[in-house]
């Protein structure tokens, strides 16, 4: 059933990346009519140059994987693809961020607009100190969304995020009263509420166990019906389980400075990169031979 | 090791053998024992001084209510009459908090998230320095610059010399430090994530600031709050100098009224004798300000640990 080659460097993965090319879901090539784009993105920490001409484009209603050793710069990029490296003192982007062909680093597009629209969820689960309630309710009370009403909204949320039927006699209960999987689908829950088109996330479940990381991923896979999302991981197996696409990021140190700058080795469907990458160094990556 | 080899497998003497060999033994280390014997000391010298500070106020107490019946005491008129005193007490130090809280957690507010690392440098320890100046300067302050400047000159309100706004402002500008860097302290423990979750939401700044940061410092602004009320109560020097010495029942802040700390500031002076009504009245004034700020504290305490934010 797996090809020899790929069963060998790395028995379960083959597997697992069929499984997308038996399923249902048939993709182009390339995304066409993407949500989002970067364009020789360029990331700079004061002089420290944090990433390399990338180019990517991020498909509609598809799930993306970044993914790659530490130091690669795939956080790096996550971050600006809703503007939140605005708040790192200097950190300077050059090159373009394009959502739905407009670039977000344009001097007349605000960034509290831009991350209304491409909502966020962290590593560590970051509830409010708030009730369940409040959790989700922040999020369309602070943008001022017209909600007919706030109720029906939060439970909407929370049915979104696969949460409600564990919540819902505990709304005005304190967030931090539940376990830290449940936490995690809150944020998602809040994330979901401001009803955003973009859901960008960093390794969601590297502070969960393996119960609470499937539910997550469940949960990823019945989101992208309705939303677009990115997802940084260091877990091989969560970007061959549940993306459409998957971006390979590596470090390259500079022959100066030693400093490691990353950049974008391959792209492509996860299918492919999981089982007949292009490139050397993914396959080294993505085979544990990673150096 | 030559013993191990005699005794052989049975090995019953084995046992002394090592002993002989690994001294396991207890030893005495009494530079150990005077340490623990002084730190335990000092920990316990806190408690044995505010019990005796208990029991020195106690019996000149229970001699003043032995001659002056209680109602006296706890009454508007008349030479004992202590509410006159409260009520100018809590004057004073309700126009400190309206001085000290907005501006003492906006400072905080501000230095926690609006600036720069280089402002904060720079400002905190300035903030702290306010906390330095003694209170006779400010004091001073009140009496020299405050009353006859700003509140008649500037604001042309018809004060007396002494008068209770001056110095309940001044009081107010005493204890902003005390409140400015306890908040800003609470505010800076809450986790950073927060923010950006919050941010991340398309929330601003101000909405962060607000509704997230501040209700997650909660517990401890309020500690902040309470610890300036302590001290203002508590503060003897400005309210004696500022206040004035006029014992008399007033709700309007242009008057002069005397605090329940300038009244003991002014009868501690020395004219009345040992065992004097006049002097056991001081004390009976003592321990009525010793119980509302121990009060004080207690109620502080349960509200810290209602609001604590566990994240």
């Amino acid at each position: 059933m797996a090809s020899a080659t790929s069963a060998d460097t790395f028995p379960n993965m083959s597997s697992l990346g069929e499984a997308h090319i038996d399923g249902e879901r048939r993709l182009p090539a390339q995304p066409t009519n993407p949500v989002m784009e970067t364009r020789d993105l360029n990331v700079f920490y004061g002089d420290f140059h944090a990433v390399h001409d990338v180019n990517l484009a991020y498909g509609r209603h598809e799930i993306t994987a970044m993914i790659g050793p530490s130091g690669c710069g795939k956080s790096t990029v996550l971050r600006c693809l809703n503007r939140m490296n605005d708040l790192i003192a200097g950190a300077h982007v050059e090159g373009g961020v394009l959502y739905h062909g407009q670039d977000i680093y344009e001097k007349n597009v605000d960034p509290i607009a831009v991350r209304t629209q491409i909502g966020m969820v962290f590593q560590k689960p970051n509830p409010f100190p708030k009730s369940i309630y409040d959790n989700i309710a922040y999020g369309p009370r602070v943008t001022g969304m017209k909600v007919d009403n706030m109720d029906d909204l939060v439970e909407e949320a929370l049915r979104g995020a696969a949460l409600w039927d564990e919540v819902k006699d505990k709304l005005k209960q304190s967030a931090y009263g539940l376990s830290g999987g449940q936490q995690q689908r809150l944020c998602i829950a809040r994330t979901i509420a401001t009803k955003p088109d973009v859901i960008l996330m960093d390794e969601p479940c590297s502070a969960l166990d393996p119960i609470a990381t499937a539910r997550v991923e469940d949960l990823m896979l019945e989101l992208r019906n309705e939303y677009t999302i990115i997802v940084v991981t260091h877990n091989m197996q969560q970007a061959a389980r549940v993306s459409d696409r998957t971006a390979f990021f590596t470090a390259r140190p500079d022959e100066t400075t030693g400093n490691r700058t990353g950049l974008l080795v391959e792209y492509d469907l996860t299918s492919t990169i999981f089982s007949n990458p292009n490139d050397k160094r993914t396959e080294d990556y993505i085979s544990g031979r990673f150096g | 090791m030559s013993t191990n080899a005699t005794a052989g497998p049975t090995g019953p003497s084995s046992g002394t053998g090592l002993s002989a060999a690994v001294d396991l033994s207890p030893k005495s280390r009494p530079g150990e024992r005077v340490i623990t014997t002084v730190l335990q000391l000092s920990a316990y010298a806190s408690i044995a001084i505010t019990f005796g500070i208990i029991a020195a106020l106690i019996d000149p107490v229970f001699d003043f209510f032995a001659e002056v019946p209680f109602g006296e005491f706890f009454s508007f008129d008349g030479r004992y009459a202590v509410l006159p005193l409260v009520t100018a007490t809590l004057m004073v130090t309700v126009i400190a908090l309206l001085v000290a809280v907005p501006l003492g957690l906006g400072a905080a507010l501000y230095l926690s998230e609006y600036a720069s690392r280089r402002a904060r440098k720079i400002l905190k320890p300035t903030v702290e320095l306010l906390a330095g100046v003694p209170s006779v300067v400010y004091g001073f302050f009140a009496l020299t610059f405050v009353t006859p400047t700003l509140l008649q000159e500037i604001l042309a309100l018809e004060v007396g010399f002494t008068n209770a706004l001056a110095a309940g402002l001044v009081l107010g500008v005493m204890i902003i430090p005390t409140i400015a860097s306890l908040a800003e302290d609470a505010f800076s423990a809450v986790p950073h994530a927060m923010r950006q979750g919050s941010l991340a939401m398309g929330a601003n700044r101000m909405q962060t600031s607000l509704r997230v940061v501040f209700p997650a410092a909660l517990s401890g602004v309020a500690a902040a709050v309470v610890l300036g009320m302590s001290r203002a109560i508590g503060e003897t020097m400005i309210v004696t100098l500022a206040a004035g010495s006029l014992k008399q029942f007033s709700l309007d802040p242009r008057d002069g009224m005397q605090t329940m700390t300038g009244f003991m500031a002014t009868t501690a002076g020395g004219e009345n004798p040992v065992g004097s009504i006049a002097y056991n009245n001081l004390f009976a004034v003592g321990m009525l300000l010793f119980v509302i700020t121990l009060v004080l504290n207690l109620v502080s305490i349960s509200f810290v640990r209602r609001f604590r934010q566990v994240y």
